[in-house]
């Protein structure tokens, strides 16, 4: 099993003609992710380059092909618009790559899918994969193990691209395998979090344990701190990045930023020890961490 | 971005908001022209980024024209330093002459984006003219909170429940307050803003409400729509460093320590810069080279963190998935051949194309190239290299 997608996923990419767009859905369909069809403005009608169906709206795109996930490849100032487009044409999940997007369009988006139902990963985050069934998204596929039977799966939730490929990659030569892996991006507003993603691992039988990666800025981590001691009983290990940032300055990820005191790494790991997740104190020791408790 | 005091005070004004007359002024004679001009005591407010300007002597209340002369010129002359500036100080290019007005109370209006709640929240407190982390920390009842709808923004009867706990009851005074909160509200809206504070905003013995200091911070992320916004950039203020790999599509940012750091991904960058330290080293810098990195994006990269003479260490962190690491070996050995390393650089290599990455790196040669395993291994060799 799995969360939020599998290998009867139906997925279209948003700006599937676009260089990026492109490109990462021909890695996803090489990984094996059943990609039905695309969108593009202006190129309704037409073949994208992997024979796929172009159409000039996610609502045709929807009823042609019956797709119920959209992967949006759509530059910063309409993507926020290519989300509530999906929304509204009856897209389950959305699924934003785009980095740069203003913060006050996704406060309007967040708002606008949440009234509908629409669930949503990102912006500026890798996407999500339940491996060696469907990836959705920018993260190299070869790096994750699919899990086979056993009791080492685990559920991996980052706010980092490339600290979760790390995180994978320790997992997979412990042989620890991964159910889902779900990047939730760096930036301030965003889509699913934390608690939402830990409370479906922790409903899903075949994850064992849950590997959450934080990093400054905001109060998220402290929040799912709270949650997980309240609701979750899976173990669930951890790392933060960010002890050495200095506050006030924008760390790489519009999100990561220490300001008026808030969002300090020292607090998020205080209010994770304490609420018994096991947080790693090195990033090579993520691996190390989960594999203790599973 | 950050703006200047009086460029948010020109953006208040503009959104209706009531602020005590002024002049920008860049040489002592324009500061007497401007204190002339207003025709009674001013203040003589130093315009930087930094914070603790009154404590540095900055920020100075003048009754006359030879005051206005002597404030001016010891501000104009003189670096600034406080304890947020570092030892060196800043120079100071502009002066914001205002108007001084006899204050009878001090409050505090602001709109930040919560992030927790995905929504801008109006906060007011009628403990005005103090940092407001101090307001929340020792006296939290003191801050009343009122969320904007997504869709709707202000409502009318949040800004009458606004205005009520600041406890302006005179109707002129309260139609004034309105004012100022709708204004904020507005210039946070209409400018992308992260953070718009007016602190403090008071009532004067005459009984006017103004607003007599503002910050503004805006959403990188929406300067494309602003330029307005571009404009007001100073650039002058900005670390040099930090700009010119701005330009190069970097994210760079200059730290203390002599380790330096190429790292893919804002995440891994800081948990690079943490494990560093946690191994004892100290990282001179945080640099994401991001994942659509070029060649020549990755030389460029290279450049800037030998650019600062403290860096004794290189350590080259890349995880492959978009960005490859073949691209970086490529660079790396460009980088050799163009400027030359003079310091050894630690190189820690994983993800897409590793194996050509590695094959590249051999064939080059490089004698200061130390190869590593793996993260910690990494972090070991550097700082053993540094220390």
């Amino acid at each position: 099993m799995s969360i939020l997608v599998d290998r009867n996923t139906k997925v279209i990419c948003q700006g599937i003609t676009g260089q990026a767009g492109a490109f990462h859905t021909t890695q996803c369909i090489e990984y094996g992710a059943k990609f039905v069809g695309g969108t593009s403005p202006g190129k309704g009608g037409t073949k994208s380059e992997h024979g796929l169906p172009v159409f000039n709206t996610v609502a045709e795109a929807v009823s042609t092909t019956g797709a119920d996930v959209s992967m949006v490849f759509v530059p910063p100032p309409f993507a926020a618009d290519a989300a509530m487009e999906a929304a509204d044409a009856g897209i389950r999940l959305v699924v934003v790559i785009t980095e740069g997007i203003p913060a006050l369009d996704m406060v309007k988006a967040r708002k606008y899918l949440d009234d509908r139902g629409v669930l949503m990963i990102g912006p500026n985050c890798p996407g999500v994969i339940t491996p060696g069934e469907c990836k959705i998204g920018i993260m190299p596929g070869y790096i994750h193990t699919p899990p086979k039977g056993g009791n080492k799966n685990v559920g991996i939730i980052s706010r980092s691209g490339t600290l979760t490929y790390e995180a994978v990659w320790q997992c997979s030569s412990r042989g620890i395998s991964q159910t889902t892996c779900v990047g939730i991006g760096g930036d301030p507003v965003k889509g699913l979090n934390f608690i939402e993603l830990l409370s479906m691992f922790e409903e899903d039988d075949d994850t064992h344990g849950m590997i959450m990666i934080g990093e400054i800025g905001g109060t998220d981590e402290e929040n799912a701190a709270d949650f997980v001691k309240a609701n979750i009983k899976k173990p669930v290990a951890g790392f933060i990045a960010g002890r050495t940032a200095p506050p006030g300055k924008r760390m790489g990820h519009a999100g990561a930023i220490i300001s008026g005191g808030e969002g300090t790494a020292d607090g998020k790991i205080d209010a994770m020890k304490a609420a018994g997740i096991s947080v790693a104190e090195s990033p090579a020791q993520i691996g190390e961490a989960i594999a203790a408790l599973i | 971005m950050k703006i200047h005091e009086y460029q948010a005070r020109d953006l208040l004004s503009d959104a209706g908001v009531p602020v005590p007359p002024s002049s920008v002024v860049e040489t002592v004679e324009e500061a007497v022209a401007a204190f002339k001009k207003i025709n009674s005591t001013v203040v003589v407010k130093a315009q930087v980024f930094a914070g603790g300007r009154g404590k540095a002597g900055f920020v100075k209340l003048c009754k006359t024209a030879d005051e206005v002369k002597d404030a001016a010129q010891f501000m104009l002359t003189n670096r600034m330093v406080s304890n947020q500036t570092g030892a060196e100080g800043i120079a100071v290019k502009k002066l914001l002459i205002a108007d001084a007005v006899d204050i009878e109370s001090e409050y505090y209006v602001a709109v930040v984006l919560d992030r927790a709640k995905r929504a801008p929240v109006v906060m007011v407190s009628r403990e005005g003219g103090v940092e407001i982390e101090v307001v929340a920390e020792k006296n939290p009842d003191a801050i009343v909170k009122k969320w904007l709808d997504p869709h709707l923004g202000l409502m009318n009867f949040q800004t009458a429940q606004l205005v009520e706990a600041l406890g302006f009851t005179d109707k002129q005074q309260a139609k004034d307050a309105a004012k100022v909160i709708r204004g904020l509200v507005k210039v946070f809206l209409d400018n992308d803003c992260s953070l718009a504070e007016i602190n403090p905003l008071v009532r004067t013995t005459d009984g006017k409400v103004l607003a007599i200091d503002a910050k503004m911070n805006f959403d990188d992320s929406a300067l494309f729509r602003h330029p307005n916004l571009n404009e007001m950039h100073d650039k002058s203020e900005e670390n040099p460093a930090e700009l010119r790999a701005k330009e190069h599509d970097l994210t760079y940012i200059a730290l203390d320590g002599n380790i330096g750091c190429l790292v893919n991904g804002a995440g891994l960058a800081m948990a690079t810069m943490d494990i560093i330290k946690l191994h004892g080293g100290d990282p001179a810098n945080f640099l994401d080279v991001g994942g659509s990195v070029t060649k020549d994006g990755a030389i460029e990269a290279f450049k800037i963190i030998l650019a600062d003479d403290k860096v004794k260490g290189i350590l080259v962190n890349i995880f492959g998935g978009i960005a490859k690491c073949d691209t970086i070996a490529e660079a790396l050995i460009a980088a050799a051949r163009e400027i030359g390393f003079k310091v050894p650089v630690v190189v820690r290599l994983e993800g897409t194309n590793v194996d050509r990455a590695r094959e590249l790196l051999a064939e080059a040669n490089i004698d200061v190239l130390v190869p590593a395993d793996d993260l910690t291994d990494a972090a070991k060799k550097v700082c053993a290299q540094v220390a």
